[in-house]
């Protein structure tokens, strides 16, 4: 019957959605489960899955604000996180708009080979550059500061910056920037009042990219930073399991903290992530 | 610099503009990229090692000999090739069938779309300790599903073997990325018209042939880029190797990344780690300038 072999194809898709979603969840609900669990649960063998009673003594200890201890330095860490991220993103933005304002607008020798050179630097692993890089920034006088990792992060964000907003900015008619030009508009009239606005969505996709991928990024600031003054969440976490040993509660507590920002902005913004990472790529 | 006869901006006022507009872009790269870079390379021609007083003399291509002829560097770069390999197969494969199916038309399908750039917003360190604390030997949660499913009798060390820390290391990597590929294959998906479909359809091809006939050509540009970058990234990978195993055990999971940092970071071995770095970053370039080359001969043939 061709209604039977329908129904059968139907159970089969939503069988195979239901397994995806079971993929791409289960191992995070676990981990945030694990974090309001409580410790004698995880430890059991066989594994209590679901916690007789929800545990948030963690995450009170947490915000209650011990002065000291390792709660203290997770605050710490996320302050730092928000901090370096934000001010990267805004940099990014505005450098980054400004050089893809110069590849999309203005004509000089050589454009096409330092844009291509720009997202070549897309290609170099981060190890090849991590010790002349340390030795920079320390005789810059800036191991162990924000500002180092803000540049750090600068970099590796602003060749997909200035990409996608390039790409956003060639779509803008430049008919109206002619016209205003000849109305007596300068061009960083231009700029601010025509080509931005009319490029807002890739402002925000180039914004959340840029947020998220400063916000996750470990292995610069590992390196660049040794106390707390500058140390972000993701390296706090790597030190924590020596810290909390066994503690799989406060582990996993943190690695939830950490991950409320870029998974948040990524659920409730996907629509911008996927014009960001679809805006090179599709229109070929 | 030329002047313009007619009407506009001279030429030399517009290079002008593009050098102040470009500068703060690029003083970040230059300094931050490809100043260190060179220095990476100068330091790569010489024999500095933190441990030895007096080394950082020019030594040629010593350290790229060297590391050629050593073979914990083969044996890095032979795990670097199976990690690589492993995970663009399956990332791009496991991608495309589940773009596909959230082609599909279903109740919730936009819910679930969204779902699924999740594992890619995770920080780097939070995957790490997630999977290590689901892989764990004493108390993780894959251990107890298997054992609570009744496939295996006891717990097991799955990161003390160094086969089995690989393959480990390899799903944790495949969960992250995976969505990456998802995403841009669906949207090259959405892209191809639906009439194209029902003009085969009513030809009478089968939807296992309009797969391999219609959307297989259409998606090999994307599924050609996806592959490259993910091989790139593959290569580039680090922090996941140093949060789950530390190269271990038993160097199973040390793959070149990881032997470039433990070669200038733990050993002290600036010259040579430079060197590795390089060899690393030769690596890359040259595969993606080898599938560069095979895209444009593909488009062509298409074309």
């Amino acid at each position: 019957m061709v209604s039977r072999q329908r129904l059968l194809g139907r159970i089969l898709l939503y069988a195979a959605v239901v397994a995806v979603c079971v993929a791409v969840l289960a191992p995070y609900a676990w981990l945030v489960l694990s974090s309001v669990s409580r410790r004698v649960d995880l430890t059991s063998v066989p594994l209590r899955w679901i916690p007789k009673s929800l545990n948030f003594e963690n995450y009170r200890q947490i915000f209650s604000g011990s002065a000291g201890g390792v709660q203290a330095s997770l605050k710490v860490g996320l302050l730092n996180s928000l901090i370096v991220a934000g001010s990267a993103t805004v940099f990014s933005l505005v450098a980054g708009s400004f050089a893809a304002y110069v590849f999309s607008r203005l004509r000089f020798r050589a454009k096409g080979a330092v844009f291509s050179f720009i997202l070549l630097t897309q290609f170099v692993p981060l190890v090849v550059l991590i010790i002349p890089l340390y030795v920079v920034m320390g005789r810059l006088g800036l191991l162990n500061t924000i500002p180092a990792l803000v540049l750090a992060d600068c970099a590796f964000i602003l060749p997909l910056v200035i990409w996608l907003m390039r790409g956003f900015f060639e779509s803008v008619p430049r008919d109206l920037e002619e016209m205003a030009r000849i109305d007596g508009c300068s061009r960083f009239g231009t700029i601010f009042r025509i080509i931005l606005p009319l490029s807002t969505p890739g402002l925000a996709a180039s914004g959340i990219f840029a947020f998220i991928i400063a916000w996750n990024e470990f292995f610069s600031a590992l390196v660049l930073s040794s106390t707390l003054r500058s140390k972000t969440i993701s390296v706090v976490i790597s030190e924590f399991s020596s810290k909390v040993g066994v503690d799989y509660v406060a582990m996993a507590g943190a690695g939830v903290l950490a991950s409320i920002p870029p998974v948040l902005l990524a659920l409730l913004f996907q629509k911008y992530i996927v014009q960001g990472l679809t805006a090179g790529s599709v229109k070929g | 610099m030329r002047r313009v006869g007619r009407g506009r901006v001279s030429l030399e006022s517009e290079g002008i503009l593009a050098l102040l507009l470009l500068l703060p872009a690029l003083l970040v790269i230059l300094g931050v990229l490809v100043f260190p870079m060179l220095s990476s390379l100068w330091l790569s021609f010489t024999d500095l090692k933190l441990t030895k007083p007096g080394s950082g003399s020019f030594v040629g291509l010593a350290n790229y000999l060297a590391a050629l002829r050593d073979p914990h560097f083969w044996a890095s770069a032979g795990r670097t090739g199976i990690f690589a390999v492993s995970t663009v197969l399956v990332e791009t494969s496991l991608g495309t069938l589940v773009a596909i199916l959230l082609n599909q038309r279903f109740v919730g399908r936009a819910f679930v779309r969204g779902l699924v750039i999740l594992p890619w917003a995770l920080p780097y360190v939070v995957n790490g300790i997630m999977w290590k604390w689901i892989f764990d030997a004493n108390y993780g949660a894959f251990n107890a599903l298997l054992s609570q499913l009744g496939l295996i009798e006891s717990y097991r060390i799955w990161l003390g073997d160094p086969a089995t820390a690989m393959i480990l290391v390899i799903v944790a990597n495949i969960w992250k990325e995976t969505p990456v590929a998802i995403i841009l294959v669906l949207a090259a998906l959405q892209s191809i018209p639906a009439e194209i479909y029902e003009a085969a359809a009513i030809d009478g091809a089968r939807r296992l042939r309009s797969f391999f006939h219609i959307t297989l050509p259409f998606l090999s540009p994307v599924l050609l880029s996806l592959v490259v970058i993910k091989t790139i990234w593959a290569l580039k990978e680090f922090d996941l190797i140093y949060i789950i195993t530390k190269g271990g055990p038993a160097d199973g999971t040390n793959i070149l990344s990881y032997y470039i940092y433990q070669n200038t970071f733990q050993f002290l071995n600036f010259g040579y780690g430079s060197a590795l770095a390089y060899l690393l970053t030769f690596l890359a370039l040259g595969l993606s300038l080898a599938y560069a080359r095979s895209l444009k001969g593909g488009l062509d043939a298409s074309i």
